[in-house]
């Protein structure tokens, strides 16, 4: 089977984030951005699916401005086999985004989708599962484990009051959380390879999506600041504190 | 217009998240029905009627929606958002796993993990991990949204008396079947709505050093929560993790103990309203957003705190 993987480009996890001065967005120019953690992790459930004879090729697919295919350099660097970027300068709401991907799985025709349970800047947590809705098909969300066999994939996720196991048909939607795999790092002999591989261009019209947004962005704002209290220097005078002066426990 | 708002329960019983839900959709107005979508779930429906400042109670009953399988439950709400200017859920796993599947049906850009209303079409929600707030506007017609729990108060339970009305079942999709599930039972409050919150990270060291944790929320009415990295260590199971991934919480009390405080576990308790720390690191980030801090060993601090309280 073929493997569709979607993988974004978003500000790096470790970046201080800046809200711009004018309250229009948070600040990305010259910021370090990187693949989504969650999508890194889908990319790496891919490989091995693969490594164990359960697929043929694996597919990134990117939405985003020219700089998403360096992202999608490092998910064929991971090994990935080929890339397909959709390139839009919009800044992309989810459902236009799974309106795209549908459109590759159905030049493409894989068996299974690979998503992030959530993007680490707009934290939506909505693609995948509006791409499921969109193709009619199952959808495993927020799966920590992932299992294949003959036509069903087998699906713990991680869920409010523990885990949860479901049974899906395939062809299938995935999104990973985070305890389903420790992603590799791509070593520098694949990085080398990976400016070989092929990466598709389409634009959203290409494809006959409007991924006009249908929802505005007034303002950005910083939250609002904490700022650190006291030190206390014994647990008594911790316990003392939270009674007597914060009045939190009795 | 009127305003549907999708229960979370679990068959037997309504969870309070519905609650808060119905909080945020006041503030856009106050024609709200419940809708309560499962299996063999009288109780939960007879519970549903009581709720305060509800107008009608919609029940379907199906084993179609016994586990709330998207695929089977999405449908029932396309069915009837054309009654509706807006449908609100909580952004809970529940509400995540379903909303969006509905709202790509409908063609609707969702609202996610809403924290304000400013008005019918405008909404507050924290993006980059709580790192930025946005004031978002919906030119949908219909507004699919989904909230955060823990920055509204709930309704009162009881005081209501909602008509109920019955809903046919939407038949299975036939594309997923719920296998089984592994919870943890505990007697301690559930962690997004305990008054107080004990959790440990890292610097636990292992599973056996929570019961430390245990014996103090048992002594403070609380719940335990956990870092990321104490649950992907193996010391507690994944409904602990508190932050970007996890559950978020904004108790009276949060108590963090061998936690660092990186931004993805802010994200999930910064709205406590008094923050303690306990770590023997003090340059720990933790300490730079705590009311209370103590440097120590959590290994001798924990039970000198226990027993302080028994005191
Ligand atoms: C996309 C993404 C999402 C994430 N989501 C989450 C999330 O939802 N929740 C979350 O928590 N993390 C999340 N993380 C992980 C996060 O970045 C941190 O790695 C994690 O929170 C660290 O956990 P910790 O503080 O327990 O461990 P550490 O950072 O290792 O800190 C352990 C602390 O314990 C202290 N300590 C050690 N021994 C003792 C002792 N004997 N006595 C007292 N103190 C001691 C140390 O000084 C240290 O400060 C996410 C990361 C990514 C990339
Ligand atoms: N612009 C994009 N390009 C490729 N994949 C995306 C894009 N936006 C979202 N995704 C995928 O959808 C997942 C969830 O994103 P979101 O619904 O925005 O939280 C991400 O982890 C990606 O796998």
């Amino acid at each position: 089977m073929k493997i569709l993987v979607a993988v974004k480009r978003v500000v790096d996890y470790n970046v201080n984030i800046r809200v711009k001065a004018d309250g229009s967005a948070v600040e990305t120019a010259n910021v370090k951005m990187a693949m989504n953690p969650f999508d890194e992790v889908a990319v790496e459930k891919a490989i091995r699916l693969k490594e164990a004879g359960l697929a043929e090729e694996i597919i990134a697919v990117s939405v985003g401005p020219e700089k998403s295919q360096e992202t999608l350099r490092a998910a064929l660097a991971m090994g990935a086999d080929r890339g397909v970027h959709v390139r839009t300068d919009i800044e992309t709401e989810p459902l236009a985004v799974a309106k795209i991907l549908k459109a590759i799985v159905e030049k493409e025709g894989p068996q299974l989708v690979l998503l992030g349970k959530q993007a680490i800047d707009d934290d939506c947590n909505q693609t995948a599962q509006m791409l499921s809705a969109l193709l009619g098909w199952s959808q495993g969300t927020f799966a920590s484990k992932l299992e294949i066999t003959d036509g069903t994939a087998e699906v713990v996720r991680e869920v409010d009051a523990g885990l949860e196991k479901i049974s899906i048909k395939m062809p299938a939607i995935v999104s990973v959380d985070l305890r389903l795999n420790e992603p590799r790092y791509a070593s520098l002999p694949n990085i080398m390879k990976a400016k070989k591989k092929l990466i598709d261009q389409y634009t959203p019209e290409d494809l006959g999506v409007d991924v006009t947004p249908r929802v505005k962005t007034l303002k950005v704002e910083e939250p609002p600041k904490r700022s650190a209290g006291v030190i206390v220097d014994s647990v008594a005078a911790l316990v003392d504190k939270l009674r007597n002066e914060a009045k939190v426990i009795s | 217009m009127s305003i549907l708002v999708v229960a979370e329960h679990d068959n037997s019983e309504l969870k309070t998240a519905t609650l808060n839900t119905i909080t945020a959709a006041q503030k856009v107005g106050n024609d709200i029905d419940l809708l309560v979508v499962g299996h063999e779930c009288k109780g939960v429906s007879e519970a549903a009627a009581k709720v305060g400042g509800i107008s009608k109670v919609l029940v379907a009953d199906a084993p179609e929606f016994a586990h709330h399988l998207a695929e089977n439950v999405a449908p029932m709400l396309v069915n009837i958002a054309k009654n509706y200017s807006h449908i609100f859920a909580p952004a809970t796993t529940f509400g995540k796993n379903i909303m969006p599947r509905a709202a790509a049906l409908l063609d609707v850009s969702q609202i996610s993990d809403i924290s304000d209303v400013v008005s019918g079409d405008t909404f507050v929600r924290p993006i980059y991990a709580g790192n930025a707030i946005a004031t978002v506007q919906s030119s949908d017609e219909l507004k699919l949204v989904t909230v955060r729990t823990t920055t509204f108060e709930p309704v009162d339970a009881e005081g209501g008396s909602a008509t109920v009305e019955t809903l046919a079942g939407s038949g299975d999709s036939g594309l997923s079947s719920f296998m089984g599930q592994d919870t943890t039972e505990s007697e301690r409050p559930e962690l997004t709505t305990a008054r107080v919150v004990i959790s440990g990270g890292r610097g636990m060291q292992n599973g056996e050093n929570f019961e430390m944790l245990e014996k103090i929320a048992d002594k403070l009415n609380a719940a335990v929560g956990a870092s990321r990295a104490a649950v992907d260590a193996g010391y507690v199971p994944n409904d602990y993790q508190v932050g970007q991934t996890g559950k978020v919480v904004a108790p009276d009390l949060y108590i963090a103990v061998g936690i660092s405080g990186a931004i993805q576990h802010l994200a999930g308790m910064k709205d406590s309203k008094v923050i303690a720390a306990i770590n023997n690191d003090s340059e720990a980030p933790i300490f730079q957003i705590a009311d209370y801090g103590l440097v120590a060993d959590l290994l001798t601090a924990l039970p000198e705190f226990l027993a302080e309280l028994e005191k």
